[in-house]
């Protein structure tokens, strides 16, 4: 019996160490159409050529990494997220930092990463409009999508204060390069929202996910939201009535980090490495109009010129945009929202 | 000293007692300690989190802030605001609807009480989909009424408080009914017939008879909804536009922002501080035991 037993214990002990030599990964993403394209560019490719197994999950951001940091029940390696939250979430101590000399960064974008998270696609927050209202040529800037006599009709606007700010500055004046120094106090924030206030009686919805402005464009429910650009794209394949520009959009990434204490770390970082590489994120791009971070994507020739005038990280476009200032989010981004919130619930 | 007879029957009376009181306990200790565990503790720590702040030392800043800012005064506002609304439509809605339930024979009001029930087996999230597909500048209801000509133009019904209370009230009638309904059965109909014998008109008879007998079902029916309301976050969420903000949204919206739990955790505390306050206000005008279910 005992002698059995002890088989049994070495057995499953074997068992075990054959488990552990395939190395497996617990990524999370955010769902819907966004994680699919991570899953056929990236995942599921780069899983095939390392040999690691990759689990999916998805998840609710941040917040359920710091409820497991904190419970010390880390069960995710990797999670996809947004570089601002990610910026944050690094600050609190809630990530890994990331080993570059592991994970080749060289033809990046510089911007386009940072101590705790590398950069996986680049996206836009954009002004849209309804072509049935506006026709092909709307809005130009954010001036007109704050004038409601030039273009009249209803507004939808984002429910908090990500991405939100910017735009009301630069329609009031402010040159896209002063931005951030304007907003650097609390007197800026409140001439951002001040302007906000203004439009507020045409806006008629604030948004709180990509399918809720996507669906609103699709419906014709409003003639002119801000919102990702990708939604918008799908929006229009779909049949709705939606362009949007990139003249002073604000470019933002989304970005791979490694929660503290992940389960298997070193693979994590392993294959981090292997999804950055140019070969996978040149496919992206067909399952969802979000740009590489990494430059040389552009060069394998997987990317049609045509394709990559769509991008939001296309050098034409990227020269349009104000770059989001992760410094400002992590500075400002509570007592901001907080403002902001006075203003939603006047 | 022997013991009489008497004495001995009373010690064993209270053994029995006894036992059966510890009988009792033991039989409800694993619901006991249930609600230990997954009521009486995590409320604590609910409490306890919110005292602690950004720094991770004791603090009254999550307090401090709901006085600081005006967003969260305004936030329970609303939520109050839309709570007592919905009952309120809910009342004018529900109990005639009870009314007319409880004067059908019993088989057809079985069927009714089923079609009632009906919107409990869609999920929450689906109906007020629906209702937002319904409600929208070109959805269903704008598009018959302009083809009928009962208005030219789209009207705003939804991203709004309309729109937020034509879904939550949609959802929390079958609260109201049930009791209502309950209540309205129980009541013996020889009470009117006499008061008709005694000379009463329908519409006295009803109002001074039936009425009043009818008024715990319809406490017991409005508090709960009331309550119930107080905690929504779906339908606002998804009807209000953004613009109909009630403190579970917020609590989500501070988990995501603030480093803390506490930022959520106090709202989470003043919710329930506020909600026990209402109930016990209530206590004093309506058994809360026959509410749920237990006897007078």
């Amino acid at each position: 019996m005992k002698r059995t037993l002890g088989l049994t214990l070495a057995a499953s002990l074997l068992g075990t160490a054959v488990y552990a030599q395939e190395k497996t990964v617990t990524i999370a993403s955010w769902g819907g159409s966004y994680q699919e394209a991570q899953s056929k560019a990236l995942f599921d490719p780069a899983a095939a050529n390392t040999g690691i197994i990759v689990k999916q999950e998805t998840y609710g951001g941040m917040s359920d990494v710091r409820l497991q940091v904190s419970s010390g029940a880390v069960s995710l390696d990797i999670v996809a997220s947004g570089s601002g939250s990610a910026a944050r979430a690094g600050a609190e101590g809630l990530l890994e930092p990331l080993d570059y000399s592991i994970i080749d960064v060289s033809t990046f974008y510089p911007t386009l990463k940072s101590e705790f998270c590398v950069g996986g696609d680049v996206f836009s927050t954009v002004y849209a409009w309804n072509t049935a209202t506006y026709g092909d040529a709307g809005p130009q800037n954010w001036a007109d999508f704050f004038d409601t006599e030039k273009f009249p009709g209803k507004r939808a606007y984002r429910n908090k204060v990500a991405g939100a700010l910017e735009p009301a500055l630069m329609a009031d004046g402010v040159a896209p390069e002063d931005v951030y120094t304007v907003l650097d106090s609390e007197e800026g924030i409140e001439r951002a929202i001040d302007k906000i206030r203004e439009l507020k009686p045409n806006i008629d919805v604030f948004w709180s996910s990509g399918a809720q402005h996507a669906q609103l464009m699709k419906d014709g429910e409003v003639d002119m939201t801000t919102g990702w650009n990708g939604r918008f794209d799908n929006a229009a394949k779909d049949g709705g009535k939606v362009k949007y520009s990139f003249n002073q959009a604000l470019l933002d990434y989304d970005c791979f980090a490694i929660p503290k204490g992940a389960p298997n770390k070193d693979t994590a970082m392993e294959f981090l490495a292997e999804i950055s590489k140019a070969e996978y994120q040149d496919d992206l791009p067909k399952y969802i109009t979000y740009g590489p971070t990494n430059k040389a994507a552009y060069d394998t020739g997987e990317i049609s010129a045509e394709v990559a005038a769509g991008l939001p990280s296309s050098p034409a476009n990227a020269a349009m945009q104000l770059p989001v200032s992760l410094e400002w989010y992590a500075k400002w981004e509570t007592i901001a929202d907080e403002m902001y919130q006075e203003m939603l619930t006047e | 000293m022997a013991m009489t007879a008497t004495d001995t029957n009373r010690a064993g009376l209270r053994r029995d007692g006894h036992l059966e009181k510890l009988k009792l306990f033991g039989l409800s200790s694993p619901a006991l300690l249930m609600v230990l565990v997954i009521l009486v503790i995590p409320v604590g720590w609910l409490f306890y989190v919110s005292f602690v702040g950004a720094d991770g030392q004791f603090s009254l800043e999550n307090y401090a802030r709901m006085i600081k800012r005006k967003s969260y005064f305004r936030i329970f506002m609303t939520t109050f605001q839309v709570s007592l609304l919905t009952t309120g439509i809910c009342i004018v809605i529900g109990y005639p609807l009870a009314y007319f339930l409880s004067q059908l024979p019993s088989r057809l009001a079985n069927l009714c009480l089923i079609t009632v029930l009906l919107p409990f087996w869609t999920s929450l999230l689906v109906r007020t989909y629906a209702w937002l597909v319904l409600l929208q500048k070109k959805g269903l209801v704008n598009d018959w009424a302009i083809s009928l000509g009962l208005w030219d133009e789209p009207i705003k019904i939804v991203h709004n408080m309309t729109g937020t209370l034509i879904g939550m009230v949609h959802i929390m009638l079958p609260f109201l009914i049930l009791p209502v309904y309950n209540a309205m059965k129980a009541i013996d109909r020889d009470y009117l017939k006499a008061a008709s014998n005694l000379g009463a008109s329908p519409r006295k008879a009803f109002w001074t008879v039936f009425f009043p007998l009818s008024t715990p079902g319809l406490f017991a029916g409005s508090l709960m909804v009331f309550v119930l309301c107080l905690g929504f976050f779906v339908t606002p969420a998804v009807l209000g536009g953004g613009k109909v903000i009630m403190v579970s949204m917020k609590i989500v919206s501070n988990i995501e922002l603030f480093v803390n739990w506490g930022a959520a955790s106090a709202l989470g505390v003043v919710l329930l501080v506020l909600t026990m306050a209402i109930l016990w206000i209530a206590s004093r005008f309506v058994n809360l035991a026959a509410m749920t279910g237990g006897g007078h």
